[in-house]
């Protein structure tokens, strides 16, 4: 077990090296960089300005250079400095990494507190007119685009409550709070919990139809043991991976509900850094949204074992 | 409460609008019946009815490129960061129009010119401090202008409006109070310059990297904090110079880049003002009829779009061809898709009545190409092409480049399908903004859809930004020195008259020549929710009235 943490371990070194590889290439295979945007602003080009911002920041310096200054800053915790505020990189991303993680969140337990009991109540009553119900709930919430969704839900808001859920850095009051997290995070959580549902309905299904929970049905054990103890249990694995993978989803790939609710987070500014060719918040960005994914999976993998004990690692 | 209000009028019956009509009617009577003793009354009692406090809430349509308003040519910057700043002299908020008539003093107390009209003195206001507590001098006047004319290094990253001082040859100061700019040649405009938004006096001693993230100025608000893609907060300067300004507790912007989320959130009363210009005539419309109480205006935003063509690349160095695609523009047609006719048609120059300097109506049908009958044009058009050897079986091929962005793209779309007309067949080429103006400047293009905006509406900056030889901005490479000598010649006027009938003539023979052909100016819609009082936008300019040392709600 401790052996296959160490390895999982040392491949994620490896990922993430081959990430920080990759994204500092692609940015610089963008065409334009900083000094264009800066000028875009200002209507004009003026190449001698241009060449001294590009000097200061020290992007004529070849490649190799700016990759193991970048690389060596991050090693020793120095994320560098942002070309557009020209603040600390890790002043202007960690105010915004709580504000992501909370949305993502409470979008994920929005997704698996209803995903996966209405999955399993849907595989239980297969083919009543609840199954059907929930089965048409549940392609929408995968078929509906999550801006048009947002934009919805602010439109009704605003028509009949006269008040609009979107970010707020002071609320004024508790309802206010919970209305301005709860309600991005159920509108982005909606698609997810749709394909928890789907999932978790498909595996139980398999699940149900297996020799051991006719036993287990043989044996008169009640229903609700039969489902939840022996069924769902078996069938939660593949709900795990969905979810893990809905995880390092979430992290960087809110652009739209940041959007679309105005939310200050992590994958919005993301976006807005890559327009600006702000190379070292890009690169930083990607680099926690990479840690991320990787420990996700990894969690995943581990979590295989806690569900199912006759999973074992390194054996 | 705020939403049935604005429902309600959709709901009355005739007889509650008659009812209502009356009441108004009433009411009216008796505000005329109480405005007769107030007109004897001073402004200073007046101004007791102005309330103190409260935070006014802006939108924001995009994070800012930074807070130096020097360095940046973006209302991004102006609109939120004008209020921490004063000028020397600003264009007078109670006139609807910018004009070069209607400048009244800020920092400076007075102002005199040379008899030779080449020297302008500026007393200064004595006891204004900067926001950082160091006393304002003519030294900071001195500094910001050798800064911005580019006589010194002042460590900008950039400098955008060098052009607009070329004609500065040196400040001088005499003791703290009295700075004095001498110029190569007369310039009445000159003064117009500085009172515009882009002409805050900047403090010496605060270095430039600082005031893109930390701005300190004189002005009625303090800069408190400025978060990146999120707000901007500035707070009251409880020690502005004018006595009892500004009424307001302070000010924040939220940055929302979503439009739809910002009308609504506007609309829902979590905002007081709209950022100026950024919602459409649609979007207008929609927002007073789902809240009729909202203030709202629709004006020019400085913004023209017009026609690039390369004239340094063949073929385009036929004149006949640049006249060729000029004569196929309909302009109306780009107004009435782009703006449902909303967007106005003109030269170079604003056209009125917003506009001071541009054609009358009936100079602008006797202008190549404006005329109303725009398939007579294209016959003329067609026969130039003919002349240069193109024709329905032999057109022309053209890439038009155009920035990435719906406003340009757009905008290319409809010049593409114009110039079939003319046997020019074009292809659209949408370049990422970060490469459009490196492509500008470095003349790759043959013809561009270009949409760009100006600070001030006066020929001055019109012609000496886009139109002189070798200016930044100039980026069709036109150059006529016989023209710009006629620049020179206006820029030296004093009687408005004469010079805007040259100045008209100037803008014709702009397009006449294809030098960058106008298709039309753009308009853009400003709300504000009704306690928000004081607020005093300009007709010709978005740039300029951002004080906001005169607004205060009722609340």
């Amino acid at each position: 077990m401790l052996s296959y943490v160490i390895r999982r371990l040392g491949l994620m070194v490896l990922t993430l090296f081959g990430v920080s590889i990759a994204i500092f290439l692609l940015l610089r295979i963008v065409p334009g960089n900083i000094a264009d945007i800066l000028f875009d602003s200002a209507g004009l080009i003026d190449p001698a300005e241009k060449a001294k911002i590009v000097h200061d920041l020290g992007l004529d310096k070849p490649l190799v250079v700016q990759y193991a200054q970048w690389i060596g800053g991050l090693l020793h915790g120095d994320l560098g400095y942002s070309y557009v505020s020209e603040k600390p990189v890790a002043q202007e991303i960690l105010p915004r990494i709580p504000i992501t993680a909370r949305l993502a969140g409470l979008a994920l337990f929005f997704a698996i507190v209803t995903g996966v009991p209405l999955g399993v109540i849907s595989a239980v009553k297969q083919n009543t007119w609840l199954d059907y119900v929930l089965r048409v709930t549940s392609l929408s919430g995968l078929s509906l685009p999550s801006f048009w969704l947002g934009l919805l839900i602010l439109m009704a808001f605003v028509h009949y409550l006269g008040s609009i859920p979107i970010y707020d850095r002071t609320p004024d009051s508790f309802g206010a709070l919970v209305t301005m997290l709860g309600v991005p995070a159920a509108a982005v959580g909606f698609r997810s919990s749709a394909l928890i549902m789907r999932l978790t309905r498909s595996s139980m299904l398999e699940v149900l139809r297996q020799d051991y929970v006719r036993t287990a049905r043989s044996k008169g054990l009640p229903e609700r043991a039969i489902t939840f103890d022996h069924a769902l249990r078996n069938a939660v694995l593949p709900v795990i991976t969905v979810i893990g993978v809905e995880t390092a989803f979430l992290f960087g790939g809110l652009i739209v509900t940041e959007t679309v609710f105005n939310i200050p987070g992590v994958a919005r500014f993301l976006v807005e850094a890559i327009r600006w060719r702000d190379y070292p918040m890009v690169q930083n960005l990607v680099m926690f949204i990479a840690v991320v994914v990787v420990t996700v999976n990894l969690l995943v993998d581990l979590a295989y074992m806690l569900v199912d004990p006759r999973i074992r690692y390194g054996e | 409460m705020m939403r049935q209000e604005a429902r309600s009028p959709s709901v009355r019956t005739a007889d509650a609008r008659w009812t209502s009509l009356v009441r108004t009617a009433l009411r009216a009577a008796a505000a005329c019946a109480l405005a007769v003793p107030l007109l004897a009354v001073s402004p200073a009692t007046i101004a007791h009815a102005q309330k103190q406090g409260g935070v006014l809430r802006v939108t924001h349509r995009d994070n800012p490129p930074s807070a130096s308003i020097h360095e940046e040519a973006t209302i991004s910057t102006d609109m939120p960061f004008m209020a921490v700043f004063n000028n020397l002299v600003v264009f007078d908020p109670d006139s609807k129009q910018n004009r070069l008539d209607r400048i009244v003093p800020e920092l400076a107390t007075s102002w005199k010119w040379s008899d030779d009209g080449r020297n302008l003195t500026f007393q200064l206001r004595d006891g204004v401090k900067w926001h950082d507590g160091k006393p304002f001098t003519s030294a900071d006047v001195k500094c910001t202008w050798d800064m911005v004319s580019g006589k010194v290094d002042g460590k900008m990253r950039k400098n955008p409006r060098k052009s607009w001082f070329i004609n500065l040859r040196e400040i001088t100061t005499n003791g703290d109070r009295e700075v004095t700019f001498h110029l190569k040649d007369p310039e009445p405009s000159f003064l117009a310059m500085l009172a515009g938004g882009f002409s805050p006096v900047y403090p010496c001693h605060v270095p430039a990297a600082q005031m893109r993230t930390h701005p300190i100025g004189t002005g009625p608000f303090k800069f408190k904090e400025f978060r990146q893609n999120e707000s901007i907060k500035l707070v009251r300067n409880p020690d502005y110079w004018k006595p009892g300004k500004p009424y307001l507790d302070g000010i924040e912007y939220t940055i929302i880049t979503s439009r739809a989320t910002m009308v609504l959130a506007l609309e829902a009363g979590k905002f007081d003002l709209s950022f100026t210009g950024e919602l459409t005539p649609e979007l207008v419309k929609d927002v007073e009829a789902q809240v009729p109480q909202m203030q709202c205006v629709v004006q020019p935003s400085n913004t023209q779009g017009n026609l690039l063509v390369n004239r340094e690349k063949a073929p385009f160095d036929d004149a006949r061809i640049r006249k060729a695609m000029a004569l196929a523009i309909d302009r109306k047609a780009f107004s009435d898709i782009l703006s449902h006719g909303v967007d106005q048609i003109g030269g170079a120059m604003l056209p009125p009545p917003e506009g001071r300097w541009g054609w009358s109506p009936e100079f602008r049908e006797t202008v190549p190409g404006y005329a109303a009958d725009v398939e007579h044009s294209r016959a003329e058009g067609r026969k130039l092409m003919q002349e240069a050897g193109y024709g329905p079986d032999k057109p022309l091929q053209i890439k038009v480049s155009t920035r990435n962005i719906a406003l340009y793209r757009d905008a290319a779309v409809i010049l593409i399908d114009h110039l079939k007309n003319v046997y020019i067949q074009g292809e659209l080429e949408p370049l990422d903004s970060s490469v459009w103006y490196a492509r500008l400047a470095r003349k790759d293009y043959t013809v561009g859809m270009n949409v760009q905006g100006t600070g001030i509406d006066d020929p001055d900056v019109m012609f000496f930004e886009n139109y002189t030889c070798g200016s930044e901005r100039n980026y069709t490479g036109y150059c006529n020195p016989e023209l710009e000598k006629q620049f020179h010649r206006q820029s030296m006027m004093t009687d408005f008259d004469a010079r805007r009938k040259l100045v008209w003539d100037i803008d014709k023979a702009l397009q006449e020549d294809g030098a960058r052909p106008v298709i039309y100016h753009e308009k853009g819609g400003t709300c504000w929710w009704p306690q928000v009082k004081g607020l005093k936008l300009a007709v010709n300019s978005i740039y300029n009235h951002w004080r906001f040392d005169d607004v205060w709600q009722d609340r």
